[in-house]
């Protein structure tokens, strides 16, 4: 472990050719799936070593200069999250195939993100070019932060976004540079022991976005954040905290990759999320990890009155992801919405869902999952209702269809529901299906190749879904869906 | 048995000490097999040696926990006398059991005799029928959730009903099996197992019942319904042990190729009962219908858990539980369909329904599924809901007053189960009991 140095300076990488030179088909597009299996050999400035310990943690937080709260909060996250067991009585055992002490915890060039791509290093520009993370940007976005490995290489906000009062930085700009706004609500949505991952985040949480909106700003483009991973045996431990104060709107769009290893990497972040009266947040992630990521995330939102917050998850890539995002709908007539598309592969468990939690009357939650199990992939839905006590005019909505491709495919269903009192209604259902042999010879009547009428079945399946996406993202969904599916026939 | 499981800690057997077993033991004919003593001597092990469910315990999600005891309970003496049996319909044999042990009996008629039907305890029956006995008595693994309690069962099941219908044969007339508890702590462990051989037809009636609502009394019971190939056999379970009862029930059906089991359960009594359900369609064809009625007033926990699991092709499953919420009662359903590779062609489908009748009820659903085939039609359901106010409103406007027309359609919602019952007689029979206890 390098000892922690006053310096933001970066030593200069060594300019290699990306480690896999895969031939890649269009590699300006950040959703391919295969377009995100390169990796540069980096010299980093800031390195926490293998393994996880009370010194890691410390390094982290110094490198960072942090106020010692900061410290504090970290150190007793730590603490519980070596006390508290992996909650393998409900999830897969594949949980146990982590090895904690075989990752490596803090990766960076530098904490201070450059505001230009000129400035950032030319490799990780490179890494970020090559996704098309900057064509993007010009193109539709408001604001992008690139996180490279621990730390946001880049991060921008459009001027007339910023005078607007709009606040877009990471987590450790916005600890220290506006405590006054974050402090409030840091760990306060999810707290640090809501389970052993979101207690791993606390202890060693390090980028990541921190948002604030102020009031009655709606903000016309969607923010962006990109998360990539450079290197192997490593931990992304991102903490996202949105703050969307009263009648104010954002949407906030998230992209994920890493190469393919042939040794596990560990992506862990805390996504915290808070409208405020009115407000309105969306939040849109399209996981296309490698497979050998383990994605194992807490998002949860609190809408207050008339807030609304939806989030649109798609999950694609990783080897095993768990993940269910939820609300807490604590004021009256609040909204919680959960849009859910997996993908499983061969290799691939996507374990997914929803957790709506009802705290106050009138208030209407909806959730629509929809998965796809290609091959031996296996995927889940796991959700939480729970509407307590004198409440009354609560409703929930929940939809789970599945679809399963290939004969030894696998798919579950695990929700759990909980209503008190007669002035509530929830309604749930699932149901499991197959692409009709009929509509496939159908199409291939009508000239298309088996292979090419499934991925229409499929894409018809996912349709109502991958339109509420931003057409970019629904755009490339559809044709990695046809990518995936390439094959999977006969 | 060895030394060390008598030497349990007193925690984890409560009132079913090594002492309270050893006695049982001895009351028991000396003329059963050896093989079935030594298989309760196992149990009774396992039993003291697994621990009580806790609450990380995912299959007992939502249960309470801190409730659940095994203190206070006594193995009951005999009885002279038992209650009114509430029977309603004529049956073909009859079976009455108190305190776990044959009170009195209808014997079937020579014809059917003659024929190879038997009707007899599970005593007699494990001398005389021992090798059909020892292959379904209790065969199925416990996957639910309740190991210690199926434990405590077979250590301490004294007697119980032994029906076997042979080849062919169709028996118009249900057998009514009752199984009393009577005693202010007494606990008992009825338990009745079915089979019916190839083509044969059998439809079995159990009441369960107590003295009188005061009686805190033990249940842990099991029934084990085994379905020959194209054979058809309808189980109606009516549980109404007192009020203040703790039960434990578990049903184990295996339906073979083409055959068709139809259970229905009606839940009406106890503190605390919990009903374990789990069908296994081991060969194509296969149908299990699996019903269930509760209701649940204030101060009453019901549990219900159930798993349906296709282990071949082209077979079918359905169930439908409804539940109606009164006063501070909580229901739980936790169900699970399994699709094994392979089994193609299953049709599974999985329903819960939650009546809230009052502000204070509390109603859990867990419906689960995991599908490893892809050719399957597997849907689930679960709603919960008030009475719906525009049917309400409808019954209002045609001069109904609100009460009456609340009692109208929480009856209707019961008929929607009650109607797959083939049996006339039956159904009116259930009818009367289900309103009865919603009018108290």
């Amino acid at each position: 472990m390098k000892p922690p140095t006053d310096t933001d300076t970066l030593t200069a990488p060594a300019l290699d050719l990306p480690s896999e030179t895969t031939a890649v088909e269009n590699p300006a597009v950040g959703i391919d799936q295969t377009a995100g299996n390169f990796s540069y050999k980096m010299e980093y400035a800031f390195d926490a070593g293998t393994g996880l310990s009370e010194a890691t943690v410390r390094y982290i937080s110094s490198v960072k200069k942090e106020a010692p709260w900061i410290l504090e909060f970290r150190l007793a996250a730590l603490k519980k999250f070596f006390a508290m067991p992996l909650p393998t009585h409900w999830a897969t055992k594949d949980l146990e195939a982590i090895d904690f002490q075989k990752i490596r915890y803090y990766l960076s060039q530098g904490q201070k993100p450059k505001r230009t791509w000129d400035e950032v290093p030319d490799d990780i520009k490179k890494t970020f070019e090559r996704l098309g993370i900057p064509e993007q940007e010009r193109k539709f976005l408001a604001g992008v932060e690139a996180q490279f490995d621990s730390e946001a290489a880049y991060s921008n906000i459009k001027e007339i976004v910023a005078k607007q009062g709009v606040i877009f930085v990471n987590s450790t700009e916005g600890l220290r540079e506006h405590p006054e706004l974050f402090k409030k609500f840091f760990g306060k949505v999810i707290p640090t022991g809501d389970n052993k991952f979101s207690a791993l985040n606390s202890a060693v949480f390090s980028g990541g976005s921190f948002i604030y909106v102020p009031k009655g700003v709606k903000v016309a483009q969607p923010l962006q954040a990109y998360f990539r991973i450079n290197a192997e045996n490593f931990g992304q431990f991102e903490r996202t905290l949105i703050i969307a104060d009263e009648g104010s709107e954002v949407v906030y769009m998230e992209g994920c990759t890493a190469p393919k290893f042939s040794t596990s990497t560990l992506h862990s972040a805390v996504v915290e999320l808070v409208a405020l009266k009115g407000a309105k947040i969306q939040y849109i992630t399209v996981q296309n990890w490698a497979n050998n990521v383990f994605n194992l995330v807490t998002k949860r939102g609190i809408a207050h009155e008339d807030a609304e917050i939806k989030w649109i998850d798609c999950n694609i890539g990783s080897r095993l992801t768990m993940k269910y995002p939820g609300v807490v709908l604590k004021g009256e007539r609040a909204r919680g919405e959960v849009i859910s598309i997996a993908l499983a592969n061969d290799g691939q468990h996507q374990d997914t869902g929803a957790k709506m939690i009802h705290a106050a009357n009138h208030t209407t939650s909806n959730i629509v999952a929809k998965s796809i199990s290609v091959g031996q992939g296996r995927s889940t839905y796991r959700g939480v209702v729970h509407i307590p006590k004198h409440l009354k005019g609560c409703k929930n909505n929940t939809e789970c269809d599945a679809l399963l491709i290939n004969t030894n495919s696998r798919t579950d269903t695990y929700p759990a529901i909980t209503v008190r009192g007669d002035k509530n209604s929830t309604q749930h259902e699932a149901s499991v299906s197959k692409v009709s042999e009929d509509m496939i010879f159908y199409m291939q009547q009508r000239g298309l190749t088996e292979g090419q009428a499934m991925s229409l079945a499929v894409n018809g399946f996912i349709n109502d879904l991958a339109r509420q996406f931003p057409m970019e993202y629904s755009v490339e969904l559809k044709r990695l869906i046809d990518l995936e599916m390439e094959g999977s026939v006969g | 048995m060895s030394a060390t499981t008598l030497t349990a800690p007193p925690s984890l057997v409560g009132s079913f000490t090594p002492e309270a077993f050893a006695a049982h033991l001895a009351s028991l004919p000396p003329t059963l097999p050896a093989w079935w003593i030594a298989r309760k001597r196992a149990a009774y092990a396992r039993f003291a040696a697994l621990p009580l469910p806790s609450r990380t315990d995912e299959l007992w999600r939502f249960s309470s926990i801190g409730t659940l005891t095994l203190d206070g309970f006594t193995l009951p003496a005999a009885v002279t006398s038992v209650p009114h049996a509430p029977s309603g319909i004529p049956q073909a044999a009859k079976l009455v059991f108190a305190n776990g042990r044959l009170f009195s009996r209808q014997p079937l008629s020579a014809e059917l005799s003659a024929r190879g039907v038997i009707v007899d305890t599970l005593q007699n029956a494990l001398v005389q029928h021992e090798t059909l006995v020892r292959e379904h008595l209790l065969a199925q693994p416990p996957k639910l959730g309740s190991p210690k309690f199926a434990a405590l069962h077979e250590a301490f099941l004294a007697d119980g009903a032994f029906i076997s219908v042979p080849r062919d044969v169709q028996l118009d007339l249900p057998i009514g099996i009752f199984a009393y508890a009577l005693g202010a702590t007494a606990a008992v462990f009825p338990h009745t197992l079915v089979v019916a051989g190839e083509n044969a037809r059998v439809s079995v009636v159990e009441y369960f019942g107590s003295g009188d609502d005061t009686e805190a009394q033990f249940a842990a019971g099991a029934n084990d319904l085994y379905a020959g190939h194209g054979a058809q056999i309808a189980y109606i379970g009516k549980q109404s042990w007192s009020r203040r009862a703790l039960s434990f029930q578990s049903n184990s059906t295996v339906v073979r190729r083409d055959a068709r089991v139809q259970s229905l359960n009606l839940h009406l009594g106890g503190r605390q009962a919990r009903h374990e359900s789990l069908s296994q369609l081991a060969a194509p064809g296969a149908f299990s219908e699996m019903l269930a009625l509760t209701v649940a007033e204030t101060g009453q926990e019901f549990d219900q858990r159930t798993l349906q699991i296709h282990q071949a092709p082209n077979t079918k499953s359905d169930l439908l539980y409804k539940n109606a919420l009164r006063g501070t009662a909580k229901t739980i359903f936790s169900g699970l369909i399994v699709v094994d590779p392979d089994a193609q062609k299953t049709d599974a489908y999985q329903s819960n329904r939650n009546l809230m009748l009052s502000d204070d009820a509390e109603a859990c659903s867990l419906p689960g599924l995991e599908i490893q085939a892809n050719d399957v039609r597997c849907t689930h359901g679960a709603t919960s809901s008030r009475i719906d106010p525009e049917q309400e409103f409808y019954l209002q406007s045609r001069g109904i007053a609100k009460e009456a027309a609340d009692e109208l359609l929480t009856f209707g919602f019961f008929e929607e189960v009650l109607n797959r019952l083939v049996n006339d007689d039956l159904h009116e029979a259930l009818r009367t009991l289900i309103q009865t206890k919603f009018k108290q």
